[in-house]
């Protein structure tokens, strides 16, 4: 059972968290003017990383999103914040 | 019978309190304190279990969670606990055991003669010999050979076990010397300490190997650190298996009660010290699986700990020092001992008969030992002990990450340092010996003024030679005793390649019996390692996984199961509808009314059907989701994440539409209804409440910013009873509620006896519907006011399976039944907002992708089946009714239509809308129906009864 740090609540159970998206995913619009490699690329195409990862997770019981920065090797928290704009 | 019971000795029984059970129909008398396998000891019986493949006679081998042979089936009262370790489990009166994979009794069982079999059943027996025919005929006789133990049909362990979460600032995993001087100099440190070990009180290997320390009994210093910690917060938490250690340093414990439930615990721990000690490695010899022939340290404990003594004339192999006090302590206890060490120089030891440079060849005897055959000749004894030198305990640290190393000078592997978070001390680090142990346990956390090095008179580390099986030795040299794997199985792998340790545990079964391979892992790796010419770290160790040893289910489920293992939600008028006769049914996660009454469930729901389109119905709509949508940004924010454009919506005013994912694919459905120019609710789907609330507060949060625009679930904040049918406006003014001159979609806020009423005219039924939503305090002022006036009307209540129907009908869909993973909007016939709209909003750019666009796209459409058929199976495939079969689609949904007098079904099927009037069939376990495609609405399509 690993403990995700949501910015507003502190260390918290895995299981109140879902995983929403990695970051520095901007979604490509107007739809008119987006090309299907560009969408499915938005859609599908991940990094994955091994090691070092930026995401955003929802913590479903603040109901908050927010930026965690994990290592997906070692499970080591490095930490979070707000989305940007957002005062913790 | 060569077991028996010293006089004086035994530190855990309690002489005056005498215990009586059974053992396989025999009255055994022990003392309370004693664990089943000390009774059984004491008793001298020696043949405790059989093993499992060959069925030999097998004794009593090890003290804890190692032991391998002595698997019993407990009774006691009500209570019944298949496979349990009879060194690990207490006696209490009236316990009824018995041996497992024996029948009738482990000492006559009438399988023993697999024995004589035992050349044809090598290692991958099964594997090579099941191949021909069918398994299918081998199957009955094996699954009866097969398993241990047996579990009654009626078995239900007793759900009581409850969990606790609890966190620590620093753990330590065992009480014995290591784990106590660690925990010494860490208080010292200032740190509050929790200390976890498996036995009825600390101090480990101290209890039967005693010593003193800082010139003191061992007790005092025990009782001054256990008060130590107390003192400083901490604890100590003795019965208790530190059982897996799972992610961000979470342990899972067991914590066993002798008078109650047992627990489970989830520790949450800043630091965490193993201190688990070491297990002991077996001899090899021929027949060294006879009966009579023990672990030295189970031999020790049993002596110390309950006075019990396995023989009159013991030999005691070994190869290491730790095995001469042992000598000395059984000696001063009466017993003749013979102490026979491999190694050609040892340390000099009076009063035992000891020989130098001797090793066992083979044992002798039927059903337990009776003689040694060594080098030097032949001795006759009535046990072996022995010690094969010490295994560290490493399952906490591998289950953590951790790596091992090969320690050429310990003859074992023990942790590298730094590969995992945790300290290790004591044996379970490769530090042998009580002045060894104290002195790696506080130097995890060096030692400070305050608390000066532990000094102790016993030796301070013990050396060990290594020992291995030998394979030229002839006879059969057992490795696993559980799993019946001898040393000719581990070379008969090697030589069919089965190499790696990993293929050879499965192809073999070495170590995967339920002891683990405790006592077996390191001889099958040095075997493998020996024949295959590779070194030991070359040859590398199995993976430790959870748990550490077997535990009860019921402590890892706690109290979530049966009805608590997915509770599902109740409705706030749950009793009313019970006393209305309900039968409940979980819905989407919630426990609503299926049908109202006694009787056939499908014929009631028919009934039901019929008033609703004939008189009026009631049903709890209450799941129904009640999102508030607030603030200036409400329009813009619905109109990003619904498809259909919502800020257009008239307050007051109602309009029905759908959610998408980004790919386009229909998520939910619902309503929207805008009470005014800042304020909406999202009526979202009973059972996607949840997932749209999380969709609307990322289109918030992450897109539109939150400053203007907040989400509020209100849904189980309300009651929402829906009255529907032709007589539905009756109702509503016989009630007293006053519905004005509301017209289809339409929304207006009123008060129902100084309580808040929303009415909203929308319908799920294809007839003239009124949601009105009350708070839920008021829900059964509701209730009771709408119900007298339906029973004057002659109206029903009627449950989902009724309200299924009648959706149906209208082809009014239900999302994740009627559509799938690939239906989108204009699969629906909602192609208009993916026409019509210019602006951005969620799923928009998968609309037009090829496949979206695709003409073969499965579309929903009704059926119709020739007069008289019954309704088609729900799932049944559609199939051409002409050319080469394949599927087109599926049946969705599919009832019978009481105010049709027909079956009606929805459907998806490939270019569906453009079939409309075609014939297909219906395929459905080997039969074909035909069916005529028809628009999905198959009861007033005009919607005069909605509007009028």
């Amino acid at each position: 059972m690993q403990r995700f740090k949501c910015p507003f609540c502190g260390f918290r159970n895995e299981t109140e968290f879902h995983f929403a998206v990695e970051t520095g995913h901007p979604r490509p619009e107007p739809a008119a003017e987006v090309s299907d490699e560009e969408w499915a690329q938005y859609l599908y195409s991940y990094k994955s990383p091994k090691g070092a990862a930026s995401e955003i997770w929802l913590h479903v019981t603040c109901g908050e999103y927010f930026i965690m920065h994990r290592d997906t090797v070692t499970r080591e928290i490095i930490g979070s914040e707000p989305l940007p704009g957002v005062d913790a | 019978m060569s077991g028996w019971r010293h006089e004086t000795l035994g530190s855990r029984i309690n002489r005056e309190a005498p215990v009586t059970f059974q053992f396989d129909g025999n009255r055994i008398h022990g003392f309370e304190g004693d664990t089943i396998a000390s009774a059984l000891l004491a008793a001298g019986i020696s043949i405790v279990g059989r093993s499992f493949k060959y069925h030999r006679p097998r004794g009593l081998w090890g003290m804890g969670a190692e032991e391998p042979n002595a698997i019993v089936d407990v009774r006691l009262g009500e209570q019944h606990m298949p496979n349990q370790r009879a060194t690990t489990v207490l006696i209490k009166p009236g316990m009824d055991v018995r041996s497992v994979n024996a029948s009738p009794s482990a000492t006559r069982d009438r399988f023993s003669f697999m024995d004589r079999f035992n050349r044809f059943l090598p290692a991958g027996f099964y594997y090579k010999t099941f191949m021909a025919f069918k398994w299918i005929w081998y199957e009955p006789f094996i699954r009866r050979m097969a398993g241990l133990g047996k579990v009654a049909a009626s078995y239900a362990p007793s759900g009581d076990v409850p969990h606790v979460s609890a966190s620590c600032e620093m753990l330590i995993v065992g009480g014995g010397p290591s784990g106590l001087s660690a925990a010494r100099a860490a208080v010292a440190s200032g740190k509050k300490v929790w200390v976890i070990d498996d036995g009825p009180d600390l101090g480990g290997s101290l209890r039967w190997r005693g010593g003193s320390i800082n010139g003191e009994p061992w007790q005092s210093f025990m009782e001054t650190v256990k008060s130590a910690i107390e003192q400083s917060g901490g604890r100590v938490i003795s019965n208790a298996t530190v059982w897996g250690v799972f992610d961000h340093n979470m342990f899972g414990v067991w914590l066993r009660k002798p008078d109650g439930p047992d627990q489970g615990m989830k520790l949450r721990a800043k630091d965490v010290v193993i201190a688990a000690g070491a297990i002991e490695r077996p001899l090899w010899f021929a027949n060294n699986d006879l009966p009579g022939v023990m672990s030295l340290e189970a031999g020790f404990y049993y002596l110390q700990c309950f006075g019990v003594v396995p023989g009159k004339r013991i030999v005691i192999a070994t190869a290491n020092d730790a095995s001469y006090a042992s000598a000395r302590a059984f000696e001063e206890a009466g017993v003749d001992v013979t102490l026979l060490d491999a190694r050609p120089q040892g340390p000099d030891q009076d009063g035992v008969r000891t020989f130098k440079g001797v090793s066992i060849l083979s044992a002798e005897g039927r059903t337990r030992v009776r003689n040694i055959v060594t080098g030097s000749g032949a001795f006759e004894c009535d046990a072996v002990l022995c010690s094969g030198g010490f295994t560290p305990s490493v399952h906490l640290w591998c289950q953590a990450g951790g790596k091992l190393d090969w320690d050429e000078a310990r003859d074992a592997l023990i942790p590298h340092a730094g590969t995992c978070a945790f300290h290790v001390v004591g044996a379970a680090a490769g530090e042998f010996g009580l002045g060894a142990a104290l002195n790696s346990g506080q130097q995890a956390f060096g030692v400070t003024s305050s608390n000066k090095a532990l000094e102790t008179d016993e030796a301070y580390s013990l050396t060990q030679a290594p020992v291995r099986p030998n394979p030229d030795l002839p006879g059969r040299q057992w490795i696993d005793l559980q799993n019946d794997v001898t040393l000719k199985d581990v070379g008969l792998a090697a030589r069919e390649g089965f190499t790696s340790v990993e293929h050879l545990k499965r192809y073999t079964t070495l170590g995967m019996a339920n002891d683990q391979g405790r006592t077996s892992n390191f001889a099958g790796l040095a075997a493998m390692a020996a024949s295959t010419g590779r070194t030991i770290p070359e040859t590398g160790t199995t993976t430790y996984r959870p748990p550490f040893e077997p535990l009860p289910f019921p402590v890892i489920a706690g109290r979530r199961r049966g009805e608590l293992f997915n509770p599902p939600k109740r409705l706030r008028l749950e009793r009313e509808h019970r006393l209305n006769e309900a039968r409940f049914r979980e819905y989407g996660g919630w426990l609503r009314p299926s049908v109202y009454g006694q009787g056939n469930e499908g014929e009631l729901a028919q009934a039901e059907a019929k008033a609703a389109r004939e008189t009026a119905a009631i049903f709890d709509a209450s799941p129904l989701g009640k999102l508030e949508v607030l603030g200036p940004d409400a329009g813009r924010l619905l109109d990003f994440a619904s498809y259909v454009q919502m800020s257009t919506l008239k307050p007051g005013r109602a309009r029905y539409g759908f959610m998408l994912s980004e790919s386009g694919v229909v998520y939910d459905d619902g309503v929207v209804l805008r009470l005014n120019e800042n304020r909406f609710i999202f009526s979202a789907s009973s059972s996607h409440v949840e997932g749209v609330r999380f969709r609307l507060e990322d289109a918030r949060q992450d897109r539109l910013g939150r400053k203007n625009v907040c989400i509020h679930d209100v849904t189980q904040g309300l009651v929402t009873l829906t009255v529907t049918g032709p007589r539905s406006k009756e109702v509503l003014e016989k009630a007293g509620i006053d519905c004005g001159d509301l017209s289809h979609m339409g929304v207006r806020e009123t008060e129902l006896d100084g309580h808040f009423l929303r009415i909203a005219r929308i319908s799920f039924t294809g007839d003239r519907s009124y949601e009105l939503s009350v708070p839920a305090r008021a829900g059964q002022h509701l209730h009771s006011r709408l119900g007298s006036a339906l029973a004057a009307l002659g109206g029903r209540w009627i449950g989902l399976e009724a309200v299924m129907i009648l959706r149906a009908e209208k082809g009014y869909i239900l999302i994740g039944k009627d559509t799938d993973g690939n239906t989108m909007p204009h699969d629906l016939g909602w192609g208009g907002p993916r026409e019509k709209r210019e602006d951005e909003y969620l799923g928009k750019r998968s609309l037009f992708t090829p496949k979206a666009n695709a003409e073969d796209r499965r579309q929903l459409v009704g059926l119709d089946v020739a007069e008289g058929m019954s309704p088609l199976v729900t799932g049944s495939h559609l199939v051409p009714a002409k050319g080469p079969q394949r599927s087109l689609g599926f049946v969705t949904s599919s009832y019978f239509s009481p105010a049709l007098g027909r079956p009606v079904a929805l459907a998806m099927l490939e270019n569906g809308a453009a079939r409309v009037g075609e014939q297909v069939e219906a395929f459905n376990d080997g039969e074909l129906t035909p069916v005529t495609v028809s628009p999905a609405c198959a009861f007033d399509p005009e919607g005069e009864r909605l509007n009028g």
